[in-house]
């Protein structure tokens, strides 16, 4: 019979409503069978068949009663769903009966899938998904291919304006003042002066990404220029935070810095300017840069692009080789032209590049775990496979196929990945706010990190598979087992479960390698952290903090020196305080490269100088940073009234005066005549990881240098925190509009610069703890599963004399066998896994041996005392006990 | 038994039920299963019971409606009757069924002549 569309949606709607009045419908079959069969009966016996007779004929007639409402029932409604309810029915119950197991296993995948998604989220969020910028590809970050750090990425602004004229790639390019400090600002009018941290944007820098202002507009061109009024961007939180999210407050003013600023607007929530270029750090208003106020300042922009449709990156790379060299370093002086390069490189790869192979990593590590737990949950349903085999035989006794088994057991792992996989969300959503909220952590885009559709359609996925590759095997080892054997077995005997020890010994074996490998690379990791930790810094980050000092000198070096001097002296007077000094830049934070100190009377090749780290510091500031230094320190004689000095680090010494004593030699800085009175040992100034480059430390008792900003870094043998409060106070002294900024642990500095080392150390390790923990788990399990199995085969060995130990001996002397031959596999992989992950590591060799045999040790100690507890239950077996029972 | 045998049936019990309740008009599932069985002088061996999974199946497509009444002899029972939609299935599966049986009967008959080749 053909069928239109129409008819068999009809049939389709039918049968779903027939699917819920299934009480109903039975109900009414069976009254009308019941009258099919008495009129069957009374013809009959109107045909003169005796009562009996007639009934039996109904009977035969009708054919079996039963088989014929099944037959209507599969007609009328949904019999594949009927049997995935029934298998769903009976999985619950099968479950809440065994409510160990059920715990259990859904507990450990509950972690493992948990820590899937979360991780899943962070990849997600940093690698796979687009910058949140409009058109985000288009988006190019420019700068010198072997840029180390952002001081290195820099442009002047007269390069800046010849880019914009003369390039053919981009549509628009923008920038940022790249030596921005936080809390470079400070907010008064209402009580007490509070500090902020504004960042300079050039005008267009909104809407080359395409972040559209919550409330009010960006800036216009008349408030980038020179004499334009001042006017600012609130972020989003910082508006939330100090104005409680009035939105009145466009077109106020508010006095920053002592200057009326006009705020034109709020940005969107959505906007962190932190997140995507300076990871760990709160910008809270964004002033329009000023390009004619910065024209003298040297290179101080970060350049972003976006290209012109139909422009791809390659095309602007050329573009820019033969472009950049054509710019000067500053119209003024014919001879700075050529010292630009340029590669513009993705934005995106810019922002999480550098993360590609450690968050990789992260998600191989957060695989792996994900695999031990399906091999553990393979094993634990195995274990109760063993259990279960006479249920399974009689199920197929009573003529359920061999399809209907594995699905009965596909439909558990499903039920119990599913439970898994909602306990897992609730831990990913715990895991992935609290991550978001970890706003120190120098990692980018980290707000941005949540559990998303797409780490929804993870979850499912990872689900499914894992259910289907944990469920699998049982399944289709229970189910192909000799039926017969299975009903006679009493579990006791020893030849049916030796093929089934025999796969789970493999099973764990397996896990034993996978944890294996999760603790080398772990471990190989952390050691790294610990020699990244054990750097020597060229200064000593403990027992010392630094305050943002606010001071107003109206530009004259003499009353500068007078308040500095003044601020030292009683910070330093204050108890606890060892010594004190200051610097208006402290290592690991700021970027700010000079042209390098050359030696007098020496000439070099254009470009032979290489750049240097400056450094503005008081007297005092190398003892306070405890920097090691040779020869002598500023003195607040070393002012206008004496000769020029400078202090060199020792790599800029080296270059000045090669194989020599560089102290008491004249340098040239900037054309200034400089006498080098110390050598300081290298700072590391922009990476923990990294070399240092050249660094110059000038007095700020010059004219010359003038400081920008001053931290006054104190030194005690207190815990910092406790003098918080004094010297601040102190401070307040001096200056009553000194704002109540952070004082800041110098300790901290360095623990966010190696924060992403940590984060992820922290992750891979706690992977590998909870691999460690699912092995042991695993190895439990099969020992005492086998000598629970063995309990008579044990108390015959004892009663015929073999001792306590003799069994203990052997149970775990098996252990330690499986145990062997997991490590032996997983050392062979952990050596190949360490040579792909040899880039993450830190003063640590793929093959170091203390961590490979610290490792071993510890999974072999841990899987020792796994089997240790069964072991000792096997030698406390009672033979009389073991043998009576059964 | 393969399926493609039981869709045949299937197909065939169907069109047995639209036509009986066309020529015969209302009845109920007993009175269809015995029409069935007479007409076809018991050539078709039939389980009476089965008739009830072509009913619900012919009713979900509405071609056949069902309503609860009383027979003649005063019991209680489901009568079916055809509807609209049921004629005009009717109508194009008897065609289709003509045709095939025309056809099969030419085929089948080329065996007879099959010798003259």
């Amino acid at each position: 019979m053909k069928n239109s569309i129409g008819d068999s949606l009809r049939q389709g709607l039918q049968r779903l409503g027939s699917f819920f009045r299934k009480r109903p419908l039975d109900v009414e079959l069976d009254a009308e069978m019941q009258s099919h069969l008495e009129l069957a009966v009374e013809e009959n016996l109107k045909r003169g068949l005796s009562a009996s007779e007639a009934r039996r004929q109904a009977l035969v007639q009708f054919g079996g009663v039963e088989q014929a409402k099944e037959k209507q029932r599969a007609a009328r409604g949904m019999p594949w769903l009927d049997v995935v309810l029934q298998d769903l029915r009976y999985t619950l119950r099968t479950l809440r009966r065994d409510r160990v197991f059920t715990v259990v296993a859904v507990a450990i995948l509950a972690l493992g899938i948990g820590a899937n998604i979360a991780v899943f989220s962070v990849v997600d969020t940093l690698l796979l998904r687009p910058l949140p910028f409009r058109d985000p590809q288009k988006l190019v970050w420019i700068a010198p291919a072997d840029a180390i750090g952002l001081s290195s990425s820099t442009y002047s602004a007269d390069a800046y304006d010849d880019l914009l004229t003369m390039n053919r790639s981009f549509e628009d390019v923008t920038g940022y003042f790249a030596f921005s400090t936080s809390d470079n600002l400070k907010l008064t009018g209402s009580g007490e002066p509070t500090p902020l941290t504004g960042m300079g944007v050039i005008g267009n820098f909104f809407h080359v990404l395409g972040v559209e202002p919550e409330l009010g507009r960006s800036f216009t061109k008349d408030e980038t220029l020179k004499g334009g009024r001042a006017v600012v961007l609130l972020s989003h939180p910082y508006w939330e935070r100090q104005f409680g999210g009035d939105r009145g407050i466009v077109g106020k003013s508010i006095t920053l810095n002592g200057v009326p600023t006009t705020v034109v607007g709020v940005l969107p929530e959505t906007f962190d300017f932190g997140a995507a270029f300076a990871p760990g750090t709160r910008v809270d208003v964004y002033e329009p840069t000023i390009l004619d106020d910065i024209r003298n300042e040297g290179n101080t922009l970060a350049l972003i692009g976006r290209l012109k449709p139909g422009v791809t990156l390659a095309q602007s790379q050329v573009e820019a080789k033969t472009l950049f060299p054509r710019f000067y370093w500053s119209k003024k002086y014919a001879d700075s032209i050529g010292s630009y390069t340029a590669r513009p490189i993705e934005l995106k790869q810019y922002v999480s590049g550098k993360l590609r192979r450690s968050l990789i990593t992260l998600w191989c590590a957060v695989g792996v775990i994900l695999l031990i737990v399906c091999v553990n949950l393979s094993n634990l349903l195995l274990a109760r496979a063993a259990a279960r085999t006479k249920e399974f035989a009689l199920r197929s006794a009573l003529g359920a196929g061999r399809g209907r088994l594995v699905r009965q057991l596909l439909t558990e792992s499903l039920v119990l990945a599913g439970m898994g996989a909602v306990l897992g969300l609730g831990l990913a959503f715990a895991i992935t706010s609290y991550i978001a909220h970890q706003g120190s952590l120098a990692l980018p885009l980290l707000n941005e990190v949540k559990v998303d559709g797409a780490a929804l359609l993870w979850t499912l996925g990872i689900s499914v598979g894992a259910a289907i590759l944990f469920g699998l095997l049982p399944g289709l080892k229970m189910s192909s087992g000799d039926l017969q054997e299975a009903l006679k077995d009493t579990g006791q005997g020893m030849s049916a479960g030796r093929s089934h020890e025999r796969l789970r010994s493999a099973l764990v074996i397996s896990e034993v390698a996978l944890a294996c490998v999760l603790l080398v690379g772990a471990g190989l990791l952390l050691r790294s952290f610990l020699r990244v930790l054990d750097v020597d810094l060229g200064f000593q980050p403990s027992h010392a903090a630094a305050i943002k000092m606010d001071y107003n000198d109206g530009g004259s070096t003499d009353k500068r020196n007078a308040i500095f001097e003044e601020a030292i002296r009683r910070v330093s007077a204050l108890p606890g305080v060892e010594s004190a000094g200051i610097s208006d830049n402290l290592p690991l934070e700021r970027n700010r490269g000079w042209g390098g100190p050359r030696a007098k009377g020496k000439t070099y090749r254009k470009g032979e100088v290489p750049g240097a780290f400056v450094y503005v510091v008081s007297p005092g500031y190398v003892t306070a940073m405890g920097m090691r230094l040779r020869g002598r320190d500023f003195t607040w004689q070393d002012n206008m009234k004496g000769e020029s000095t400078v202090i060199l680090n020792q790599r800029a010494a080296d270059f000045v005066a090669p194989g020599e004593d560089a102290v008491g030699k004249m340098v040239l800085i900037n054309d200034h005549e400089v006498k080098v009175i110390g050598v300081v040992a290298d700072v590391h100034e922009t990476n923990v990881e990294g070399t240092s480059g050249e660094q110059m430390y000038l007095p700020t008792m010059r004219d010359e240098w003038g400081p920008d900003g001053a931290e006054v870094v104190v030194r005690t043998k207190l815990p910092p925190a406790q003098l918080a409060g004094s010297v601040l106070r102190t401070l307040r002294e001096l200056n009553p509009n000194q704002p109540a900024v952070e004082f800041r642990p110098i300790q901290g500095i360095v623990n966010r610069a190696v924060s992403p080392r940590r984060f992820f150390v922290m992750l891979v390790g706690a992977f590998a703890g909870l691999g460690l923990f699912l092995a042991s788990l695993g190895i439990y399990g099969v020992i005492s599963y086998s000598v629970t199995r063995r309990t008579q085969e044990i108390g015959i060995r004892m009663a015929l004399g073999a001792s306590a130990g003799r069994v203990q001996m052997g149970v775990l002397s098996k252990t330690l066998k499986l145990a062997a031959i997991g490590i032996g596999v997983g050392i062979f992989v952990s050596m190949l896994v360490a040579n792909l992950i040899s880039s993450l590591l830190f003063g640590t060799a793929p093959t170091d041996p203390i961590t490979f045999v610290v490792m071993i040790v510890l999974l072999g100690g841990v899987a020792a005392l796994a089997g240790y507890l069964p072991a000792r239950r096997a030698s406390r077996i009672n033979p009389m006990v073991a043998l009576r029972t059964n | 038994m393969g399926d493609s045998k039981l869709d045949l049936l299937q197909g065939t019990l169907d069109l047995m039920v639209l036509q009986t309740l066309s020529a015969m008009g209302e009845m109920h599932g007993y009175g269809i299963a015995r029409r069935i069985e007479q007409v076809s002088g018991d050539e078709v061996l039939l389980n009476q019971g089965t008739i009830y999974a072509a009913l619900v199946r012919l009713q979900h497509r509405g071609w056949i409606a069902a309503e609860w009444g009383t027979s003649e002899n005063n019991r209680k029972a489901k009568f079916y009757s055809i509807t609209k939609r049921g004629l005009k299935q009717m109508a194009e599966d008897t065609v289709y069924w003509q045709r095939l049986s025309s056809v099969m009967g030419r085929v089948l008959a080329m065996g007879e002549k099959g010798g003259e080749r």
